[in-house]
Parts: structure tokens; sequence; C-alpha cells
């Protein structure tokens, strides 16, 4: 933690203000009728200590924080601390204005009045440094769990880039090996199409933010390369609304909602099966729902929000701070996922 | 004449596989399936020589085939990524080839079967199927197969499994189904915090017992909540004791 002493501009902004209190009070001594060279030495010797007393409070403060709402224990410390500086003064700085008599009787008639605005003094910077390092620590706090929530999103880029990859990469490239010797010109579009598929998904972070349209060309490539995979038993269809091209998406949201539809869809079915996906634009929202069929008989939908779902809907609580951006209903059969994102 | 079926759910990956087999003039293709139901049938009606089976296909996968065919043909397995699956292969006689996979090495796996088919491949299948029954698919369902049907049953429609003779009897609310496998190979694969072995010839879903009640001398009795009622040996009852934490 930043002691708020740790800058020149404050260090010498604390000894500037020490020594004009200082000299205020010796001026105003002066004013009195006292004289000039007795109470200049002393109220900078007594300044000198308090401000030096202060230094102690602010550092110890820095490493024995007291607990919330111990103001008894606080004033305490202050109290006998200040106790302390007055009777370095009675025994320390005393005997250096001993030879002005009227000086000297003043001193002793005031030790009091010292006594409590040095206790006020102390009490204040104990407050405001206390204050300091509260909203220090709540800055570092604070940086911390930001890059907390970096780190989890990264790793659920992360994951959500490792669940995809293995098994359709490598069967895409078996479809490739086929198409190669049959249809060349096919295997080089597909080529091409996977090459474009991977690029999207490895360019990341930099782009937390996409356009819709961006995303659905993305979803598009994808989609077209598991149909060269899967023939006649994919259909795709993509009900955009025109007018939420331009809504804004985190990057890469689209994608496991997808590939879950799909692998419920062709792996829970022998028959040929229709993925359907719709865009709309209401009240400040991008509404997007993914449809799949599946088989009541064999699969549960109540098993949850199930595979790669759940990294999408932590990753819009951390987006967002709202759980309910993400449902799922089944309706004849049909599994829907659907996805809300605010619009600002 | 070397017959031979190709089942898996991608066409092109067929069609690699048909290509590859053009150099084979003794091995012809008899048919071509698209998942496991059609693999059944078409092995049960051809009897082929070998087969190309894809381990992730739609409903069942190429193990859980397998496990329906009385007499299975030799195999040579294809699969893009599965560590479960490449963790069964690993120390087995039986080959696989990952997929996308070069003439070459084709040509190697259609070679070891030739050298190797006198030998009796079936051990190796069965052992390969014992293992791969480890995979996270298999603990939550069990597939059968009724006269033509299959049907695939999640683990939790399953009531309780009875031990009879070579088979496994599999009690559900809609009747019992037999399945070639052992006891201990259910207790391994099953989830062990739902279901317990609790006698030499019972394992019993946790999640359906209504009550257990006392039965002759340290036995028990577990009632389920469909009336049922499936013995509890004294080990049985220490070893639910300890799941159920009472």
């Amino acid at each position: 933690m930043r002691s708020p002493l740790a800058t020149i501009k404050n260090k010498l902004l604390f000894i500037a203000c020490w020594l004009a209190w200082a000299l205020l009070f010796a001026w105003l001594l002066h004013n009195w009728g006292y004289n000039w060279q007795a109470s200049l030495v002393d109220m900078l010797a007594s300044n000198a200590l308090l401000a030096i007393t202060s230094l102690f409070l602010i550092n110890s403060l820095r490493y024995y924080r007291p607990g919330k709402g111990k103001y008894l224990y606080v004033l305490t410390v202050c109290a006998g601390i200040t106790a302390l500086w007055n009777s370095v003064i009675y025994f320390g700085v005393r005997p250096f204005v001993e030879y002005d008599v009227e000086y000297y009787q003043f001193m002793v008639k005031s030790m009091w009045v010292r006594y409590f605005i040095a206790l006020l003094v102390t009490g204040c910077i104990t407050l405001m440094s206390e204050l300091w390092y509260a909203m220090e620590e709540q800055k570092e706090t604070e940086i911390r769990r930001a890059e907390a929530e970096k780190l989890a999103r990264d790793a659920e880029l992360y994951n959500l880039r490792r669940q995809l990859q293995p098994h359709f990469l490598f069967n895409s490239l078996n479809s490739i090996s086929a198409l190669v010797h049959s249809r060349p010109e096919e295997a080089r579009k597909m080529i091409q199409q996977l090459s474009d598929f991977l690029r999207g998904t490895l360019k990341k972070e930099e782009n937390q933010w996409t356009s819709l349209s961006e995303e659905l060309d993305h979803v598009q490539l994808y989609l077209d390369i598991e149909k060269v995979r899967f023939g006649y038993r994919l259909h795709t269809e993509i009900v955009a609304d025109d007018a939420a091209g331009n809504c804004r998406i985190p990057h890469m949201l689209l994608q496991p909602v997808v590939e879950n539809a799909i692998k419920f869809g062709l792996y829970d079915t022998t028959e040929p099966v229709t993925i359907r996906l719709t865009t709309k634009l209401e009240d400040n929202h991008l509404s997007i729902s993914v449809q799949n069929p599946f088989d009541p008989r064999t699969t549960s939908p109540r098993r949850g929000t199930g595979f790669g779902l759940s990294s999408v809907q932590r990753r819009l609580y951390l987006l967002f701070s709202q759980s309910d951006l993400l449902e799922t209903t089944t309706v004849n059969n049909q599994f829907i996922t659907t996805i809300k994102i605010p619009q600002l | 004449m070397i017959r031979t079926i190709i089942i898996d759910d991608e066409p092109l990956a067929r069609e690699i596989i048909k290509e590859y087999l053009q150099s084979y003039s003794n091995i012809t293709v008899v048919e071509e399936c698209n998942d496991g139901f059609e693999g059944v049938k078409a092995i049960m009606q051809h009897h082929p020589d070998l087969i190309f089976l894809d381990i992730q296909m739609p409903k069942i996968n190429g193990f859980e085939m397998l496990e329906l065919v009385e007499q299975p043909p030799a195999v040579i397995f294809t699969t893009a990524f599965d560590e479960f699956a490449i963790k069964a292969f690993e120390n087995n006689a039986v080959d696989y080839l990952l997929k996308p996979f070069s003439q070459e090495r084709f040509d190697k796996a259609i070679r070891k079967w030739l050298d190797t088919r006198d030998a009796g491949n079936e051990k190796s299948t069965q052992a390969l199927l014992e293992q791969a029954g480890e995979s996270p698919v298999q603990s939550q369902r069990i597939v059968v197969k009724t006269g033509s049907k299959i049907r695939i049953i999640p683990a939790n429609d399953i009531l309780y499994l009875e031990a009879a003779d070579d088979y496994v009897k599999i009690h559900t609310s809609e009747g019992a189904f037999l399945k070639n496998k052992t006891m201990s190979y259910f207790e391994k694969t099953l989830d062990p915090q739902q279901f317990v072995r609790t006698h030499r010839s019972y394992i019993v879903n946790i999640q359906l017992i209504h009550r257990i009640d006392p039965y002759e001398k340290e036995n028990y009795l577990a009632v389920l909540t469909t009336g049922a009622q499936v013995p509890v040996s004294k080990s049985g009852y220490t070893r639910l004791k300890t799941v159920l934490g009472i």
C-alpha cells in the first residue's frame, strides 16, 4: 500500500504546512506581546516534534490498521502519544525559554491548551490517514477484481476454443482429405472456409466486442463446414433482423451455442436435422435464439443448461452482472436457447 | 472375397475408406451405414468379415453398437479425437485409425488384420469393450436390444440390476432387459454415488430407495419407491451406509 507521503510533492506539502503552522503561532504570540525569540524557539521546536509524532502515526497506521468502529482505541492511542509529546516539550523545550520569565509563565499556563490542540491535530491526522489507506485498499481490491475477471474471461475463452477444436478440426481435415481425390475444387473451398473460421477464433482479446453481422458471418462459416461434413443430414436457417446487424455482441458468444445445437441435434437423432437461428432487436435488447431438435426419450433437458452453455451464461454474467440473459426452453421436441444482449 | 461394412455418420469419411479400398480387389464393401442402428442391422444381415467403425455417432456410439452384436466381426476403428477411446486402444490388438489417415496407415491396418485374422480377435475386442465402458457416456446410459429393437436406458431410469447367469437383468419401470455383461462391469462403470452393489447379485439405484427393512439375521431388504424389494447383504449394507452417509 502506498503511504500518503510517498510522493515528493506530498512530502514538501507536509513540511510546508507544518512550517507555516509554526510561524503562524509564533507571529500570533508575538502579537500578544511576547518576545519574538522565545516564541519562535518554542513554536518551531514544539511543532517539529508534533510533525514527527504525526509521521509516526501515519506510518504505523500503514501496517497496523485498527478494526472497523474502534474509535475509542484510536482516541486512546492519540491521547497517549500526545501526552508523550507534551512531556517532551515540558522537560526538553522549556529549559530553552526559561531565561524569559514572562514567556516561561505563559508556557506553563498554556500546557493544557497545547495538549488539546495537539490532540485535535493528531486525531485529525489519524482519521485522514485511515481514510487514505481505506481508499488505497479499495483501489487495490478493485484492480484485483478486474484482473480476476479478466483471467476468468481468458480462461473461458481458452476453454471455449479447446472444446471446439479437436473433434471438429480433425473431422474437417478428414473430409478435405476425401474431397482432394474426388472433388479438388470443393476441397480447396473447404480449406479456405476452415482457414477463415480458425482465423476468426484466434483473434480474441483485442476485440472483446463485435457486430452481430460479423458474428453471424463467423457462425455461417462454421455451419458451411459442418454441412460439408454431414451432407444431407444438416440443414440450417438463419433469419436475421436487418435492423439488428450493427448491434454489439461479445466476440465468439454464439459459437458454443450453435455448436451445442449441432451436437444435440445431430447426435441425438438419426434423421435430417434443421438448426434455426433467429435474431431480433427488441427494446434495447438483441435477442438471438437457436433451435435444434432432440429426442425426449433419451435426452433429459432437466440436466440443466448443458455442455458449453454454462460458460456462455457465465460470460454474460461477467459482462452484464445479470444471470437471466440465457434461457432454454423445449417446445415440441425442439430445444431452444435464447440469448439476450443489452444494447447501450 | 472379403466382405466389409463401413459405419460412419459422415459421408465423406466413408468415401475416403472406399477410395483407399480400391486397390484391394479381394475386399468388397457390402453396405454403408449412417449410424449404429443401421450398423447392427447390416451386420446381422451380411455377417461381414471386417467392419470399419466410427466411434462418435448419433444415438449410440461405436462401442455401444458392438455390444449389441452377438458375434462381432473384426473391427478397425476410425476416430477423430476421443481421449477415452484412445486410452482404451492403447495396449490392445484391435487397430484404430486416427482421422485423417493416409493410404499407407490404412494399408498397415489391413495387413495387420490379414496377418492375425486366423488367430481370433474376439478376445481383444471384448477386452476393448470392457475398457471403453469407462468413458463418461457409458456411465450415463445402457444400450440394450430386445428382438430387433434397440433401447437406450438412461441411468436414472434404472431401478436395479440383477445377476442372471451370463447376463445382467436391468429392471426399469417399463420392464426388465437383459444385457450380456457382468455385474462387476456395471459396478465399475455406473456412477458409484448413485448405484451401490448391495448384494452379490444386486446393484440398486439408491435415489429410488424408499426404506430399508431388516430381514432375517444381519440381512436387509431395500424397498424401492416402486414397491420392488432388493436384497441387501451384510457387506452390502455397510457399502450402502457409506454412500448414504449414515
